[in-house]
This record gives C-alpha cells, sequence and structure tokens, in this order.
C-alpha cells in the first residue's frame, strides 16, 4: 500500500536541516503502524510525505503501488481527496458549520456523487456513536466527540489509508481509549492505519511499531 | 497566416497537458463525474459560511463600500435631477421654439439676404404637421425716424433716442408667447388693409408715457399718426419687443417701404423640432429651400445633456475616495480571515482542495462583500434622492444603469480588494496550518 524508498527529506536553510534521511517503509494493505519518536525526529515530516501534503526531497514515495513523483499540485489534492484520510491532534473542526457539514466537508473535493453524500455522512457519523450530534456545533461537543467527528470526516470518502497525527494528544485516558477502539474497529474492517504519537499505550495498540530517531527508522515490534 | 513562435509553443503544451490529462491512467486519480466535482455552487456555498459566520464584522466591513456607494449614487443623482429641473424649465420654451430667417451672403456693403421671406410665411407654415402658430417678424429700418406721443415739433427739446421699430405679423404675439398686458394685439384684418395701429412693449409705453389704450392714444412715426391698441408684456423670445413700437407688416411696407421680413418665429409642438426644420424651408421657397437657416431644437434636448456633465467633480472624487477606503477595508478584513483561517484553509487543502478553489473561495467573499455594500449603498443613496427630491418637490431623475452599475461597482471593488489576499490564501501550506493548534 505504501512505500517509501530511500526518503530524504532536507529543509534548506542558513543550516541545511535533514528531517528524514534515507528512509526505506513498506506498508502492507490493512496494517496497522504507529510511529514513535521524540518530538523534532522527523514524524510529522513522515506523515507529511505519506499523506502528500510534502514532497520527498531525494527518494521515491509509491502510494497504492504507483509512483507519486511526477503528480501535479493539483493532482496530488485529487489523491489526497480520494485516497487519504487525516486525523489531526486538534481536530481542524470548522467551528460555525454543524456536526454533519464538518464530516460532509471532504466530499466536496472528493467526487462522491451528491446525492449519496448526507447519507453517508450520517452512516459515518453512526459508526463512530454520534448520530445523536449530528446537528450540534463542534464547540458544544467534548474532547472526545470532537476527535471522534474528525475521525467520521476522515472516513466519509472511503479512503483507503489513514493518518492520524498524535489523534489522543488533547484527550484524557477514558476518550483515548474510545478512539483507540474506533481506530482498532476501522483496522479490522481492512483500512491501513497509520498513527504518530508519542503515548506509548497508544503505540503498542499496533500492530507494529515504528521508531524515528534523528530522521532514521528502526523497527521496534 | 504565420503564427508566433511563442504562442504555438504555449498551445502545443496547452494540447499537451489536456492529453495528459486525458490520459492519466494513473489508478490514484479516478475520473469524476462533472456533476460531483467541486462546482461554482459548492464554492459560493462554502463561502457564503465565511461570510456570514461573523455577522458583526461584516457590517462593518461593507461600511465602506456602502459609504462610497452611496456617495457616488447621491452625487450623480442629484446632478441627473437638478439637470432635469432646469432643463425642465428651458425645455418649455427651447424645445418648442423654431427660428427660420433667409440665408445672408457677405458683399462690400455688408451682409446681404439671399433669399425673402415670403410675406405670407406664416399661412404656408402653419400648414404643417407639428406647427401651432407662427408669426414674421421685421425692424423697421428707423434711422431718423422720431417716435413720439406728442405730434408737436419742439427743436428746443433734448434729442432723444427713438424706441426701435418693429413690424410683425398678426400671430407673432402668440408665437413668442408674449402676454397683452391692457387692449388687444392687431389683427390680420388690420395687417392686410395696413391700418395705422400700433402695440407698445412695456417700456416702450412708459418712455411714451402711455399707460392705457382704452381711449386709443396716437403716437406719431415719422410723423404719422397710429393709435395704439394694445401694450404686451413678459414674451419668452424676442425679449427686445418689450422695448419696441410694434406696427403690423401691411402699415410698415406701405408707409416705411419695409423691403422683407427678417425671421419667421414659430411655435411647435414638442419633438416636431427636426421634422418642421425639414420641412419648413421646402413650404417656404419649394425652388430654394436651401437659401433659409432653421434653429430648431433637436429631438432630444441637448440642453439637458449639457447641464448633465457638469456634475459636481468634487463629491464625485470624495465618493472614489470613500470607494477606494472601503476596498482597502475589505482587504484588510479578508487578510485578516485568511489569517484567523489559516487551520481551516490547512483542512481544506488536506482534504483535497486545489489552491485555485481555495483562492476561489476568498475571492468569492470579498466579491460577495462588496456586491452586499454596493447593493446597500445604491439603495440608500437612491432613497436619499427620492427623499430630498420629494421634499423640494423635484421629479428625481435616475439612471437605472446607476442603480445596477454603481452595485456592480462594489463587485468589483471587493473582486480588487479580494485579490491579494485569496493569493495569499491559496499560497498557505497545508503543514505548516496544520500545526499550529
Amino acid at each position: 500500500m505504501v512505500e517509501l524508498i530511500d526518503v530524504t527529506r532536507s529543509f534548506a536553510g542558513p543550516q541545511e536541516v535533514q528531517a528524514l534521511k534515507g528512509v526505506n517503509l513498506r506498508v502492507e494493505r490493512g496494517d496497522y503502524l504507529s510511529i514513535v519518536g521524540p518530538s523534532g525526529s522527523g514524524k510529522s515530516t513522515m506523515l507529511n510525505i505519506l499523506g502528500l501534503l510534502d514532497r520527498p526531497s531525494v527518494g521515491e514515495y509509491h502510494l497504492g503501488g504507483s509512483r507519486t513523483g511526477s503528480l501535479s499540485e493539483d493532482e496530488r489534492a485529487a489523491v489526497r481527496a480520494s485516497t487519504v484520510g487525516f486525523v489531526f491532534q486538534s481536530f481542524h473542526l470548522l467551528p460555525h458549520r454543524t456536526v454533519l457539514d464538518n464530516v460532509m466537508l471532504p466530499m466536496l473535493y472528493s467526487g462522491i456523487s451528491r446525492a449519496e453524500r448526507e447519507e453517508r455522512a450520517r452512516e459515518a457519523l453512526d459508526r463512530v456513536r454520534l448520530a445523536h450530534r449530528v446537528d450540534f456545533l463542534p464547540g458544544v461537543l467534548s474532547g472526545g466527540e470532537r476527535q471522534r467527528v474528525a475521525i467520521a470526516r476522515a472516513v466519509v470518502s472511503g479512503p483507503r489509508l489513514l493518518l492520524a497525527d498524535e489523534p489522543t494528544g488533547n484527550l484524557d485516558t477514558t476518550t483515548s481509549d474510545e478512539v483507540m477502539e474506533l481506530f482498532e474497529e476501522l483496522h479490522a474492517d481492512g483500512l491501513t492505519l497509520i498513527v504518530i504519537t508519542h503515548d506509548r499505550e497508544v503505540a503498542e495498540r499496533a500492530t507494529r511499531t515504528i521508531r524515528i530517531a534523528d530522521g532514521r527508522l528502526s523497527e521496534v515490534a | 497566416m504565420r503564427v508566433p513562435g511563442w504562442l504555438r509553443d504555449r498551445f502545443a503544451r496547452r494540447r499537451t497537458r489536456e492529453n495528459e490529462v486525458a490520459t492519466a491512467s494513473n489508478p490514484l486519480v479516478p475520473p469524476i463525474p462533472r456533476a460531483d466535482r467541486f462546482s461554482v455552487q459548492d464554492l459560493i456555498v462554502e463561502a457564503s459560511y465565511g461570510i456570514g459566520a461573523r455577522p458583526a464584522r461584516l457590517v462593518m466591513t461593507t461600511l465602506g463600500t456602502v459609504l462610497g456607494i452611496a456617495s457616488l449614487v447621491v452625487t450623480i443623482g442629484f446632478a441627473q435631477t437638478a439637470a432635469g429641473q432646469i432643463a425642465k424649465q428651458f425645455d418649455a420654451v427651447s424645445a418648442t421654439q423654431v427660428v427660420i430667417s433667409p440665408g445672408t451672403t457677405q458683399t462690400q456693403s455688408g451682409a446681404a439676404p439671399t433669399a425673402q421671406l415670403p410675406w405670407d410665411s406664416p399661412e404656408r407654415v402653419e400648414r404643417l404637421v407639428g406647427v401651432v402658430t407662427a408669426g414674421l417678424i421685421a425692424e423697421v429700418p428707423s434711422a431718423g425716424l422720431t417716435i413720439s406721443a406728442v405730434p408737436v415739433n419742439d427743436p428746443s427739446a433734448p434729442a432723444t433716442v427713438s424706441p426701435p421699430l418693429i413690424a410683425t405679423s398678426a400671430g407673432l404675439l402668440e408665437a413668442v408667447r408674449g402676454q397683452i398686458v391692457t387692449g388687444r394685439f392687431f389683427d390680420e384684418g388690420h395687417d392686410e388693409r395696413g391700418d395705422r395701429v400700433a402695440v407698445l412693449g412695456t417700456r416702450a409705453a412708459e418712455r411714451l408715457g402711455i399707460n392705457r389704450v382704452d381711449r386709443q392714444p396716437s403716437i406719431f412715426i415719422d410723423g404719422l399718426a397710429y393709435s395704439v391698441m394694445g401694450i404686451i408684456d413678459d414674451v419668452q423670445r424676442r425679449a427686445d419687443l418689450l422695448d419696441a413700437v410694434i406696427i403690423p407688416m401691411g402699415a410698415a411696407r406701405s408707409d416705411f417701404r419695409l423691403p422683407g421680413a427678417d425671421e419667421l418665429q414659430v411655435q411647435i409642438d414638442i419633438g416636431a423640432g427636426p421634422l418642421v426644420a425639414r420641412q419648413a424651408p421646402v413650404a417656404l421657397d419649394p425652388n430654394a429651400p436651401e437659401n433659409f437657416g432653421v434653429q430648431a431644437p433637436s429631438a432630444g434636448s441637448e440642453l439637458r445633456d449639457n447641464v448633465q456633465a457638469d456634475v459636481n467633480v468634487v463629491f464625485l472624487v470624495l465618493g472614489i475616495i470613500a470607494l477606494l477606503a472601503g476596498g482597502l477595508g475589505i482587504a484588510n478584513v479578508t487578510m485578516l480571515s485568511v489569517m484567523e483561517r489559516v487551520g481551516e484553509i490547512g483542512l481544506r487543502r488536506a482534504l483535497g482542495s486545489t489552491r485555485k478553489q481555495i483562492a476561489g473561495q476568498f475571492m468569492v467573499e470579498s466579491i460577495v462583500i462588496g456586491l452586499l455594500g454596493g447593493l446597500i449603498g445604491s439603495a440608500l443613496g437612491i432613497f436619499a434622492v427620492v427623499v430630498v427630491s420629494a421634499i423640494q418637490q423635484w421629479t428625481p431623475v435616475l439612471d437605472p444603469f446607476l442603480a445596477i452599475g454603481s452595485a456592480l461597482l462594489g463587485a468589483i471593488v471587493g473582486f480588487a480588494a479580494g485579490w491579494y489576499p485569496a493569493s495569499k490564501a491559496s499560497r498557505i501550506e497545508p503543514i505548516s496550518a496544520l500545526r499550529g493548534t
């Protein structure tokens, strides 16, 4: 599903910084991978490259068996819309739109048939057990509920790859558990999952864990 | 025809790009049916949420545009209304008066007429459609003529200047829209018979010391007694008649050998100007119509246009300055909104929105804010013009294009103002945008 070949990402500056150094990574379809590492180790850079938000300076990134290096900016946007789902630490819900609107947002760009959109959004919300919050504004929801809305939004377009960046970073232990259970359900349904975290407990729930330190990868389990 | 190289390259490149898209066999980019793509409607819906999110700010943002557009509409609207008002007063006379005079040619002894107005000119012209009345008028060469109210030639009296002597046909008073103060104007009978009757302009009457005509006082023109039968006042054309002694054409011809008439004053219906101007010379002399000069109002009043051009420039400039300030206000607030919504922009980019769609969203927001300001401003401006006109009892004159155009101008201001923030928004990198809280 995901393959990084000798990927290096360096940032120009007075002193060139290499956030990733010759990284090789292969994630199979249906894998559940967690990436751990101290802050500044290159985790976010890794996630940005996996999510097509950034391009590797050197190396190739294959997504779903296809090379991504030759894609134009707009094509990368289209691939993000159709193939990749994102969950962020700070949720990034639109505060003035209802829960339903928030979940329908990605379908604007992913080309899901208009007639199906609302139904799909309701299904996704049902799946994260928020069917009773459909017409609420995100501001009145708890942190765990907000993250569940974000997960519904991430999966509503039917992505093949779900990327989560510190999904439990703003949540307490109980709600973290709820979110992680949701992830496991999605994984069980066959979704490829990559979770970045520095919470050991969260990382251990994945079937495979990778550590990044100083831009290099090492297999943990 | 040779196609310049750069142009050909450009087309070639475009074609290959289209081909690439068409043949994009990349399984990652499945084709999306047109109906399910991000449409203009989606764009407007998304933008409208952005606009509606902060109503109080929206009001403040549109204020500048509202003021600018309103002041422009008020300025132009009042200029038009005032022009209409002035034109209306002028129109009544100027749009309904035609003056026909014989052409002249320059000779060594001065200007000499090349044609003569026939003595029956009024009859000939009155047959035309659109002519109400017509009257001939001629200045009688009065050098050396004395006009006085007493038949005594007093050599010791100081020399005075006699009032000018003017000969007219019977219908002239109506043609120049004069008023009789007392007595009556002479009629066609007097004219035909060459009766020695006279009508005085008010000022001439004053000079001659005549204020009543019931006893038909006489005045003496070059020693001939003329009986005064009326005094006129308030003529709309040929104000010089008020200073003159007016006698019938017939009398002027027999007593003073009047060679011909100077001009034909014609009162016409509104809008008949061009028609009368074309037909009257032919009616006067079918053989040589080109020998007459015609002054006729054009169908649409030129006067109105002239006054309209005289728009108050100062207020116009003030309005434009207010509009510029309004535009800057929109630019500022849109910029602020872009900065506040960095997270949203990053999210949308991550969800698969292209840079163009992001730019379009902020562009539409800005244009709609401008259009809103334009609409409100235009409505306020028109309201102001109508209310003031109602109070002043004027007829409000407003070009419908002014109302529509000024609202659109607001949208254009929004467009100009949104350009920079929108391009800024489209350049935001999703990575940095999503990292923040």
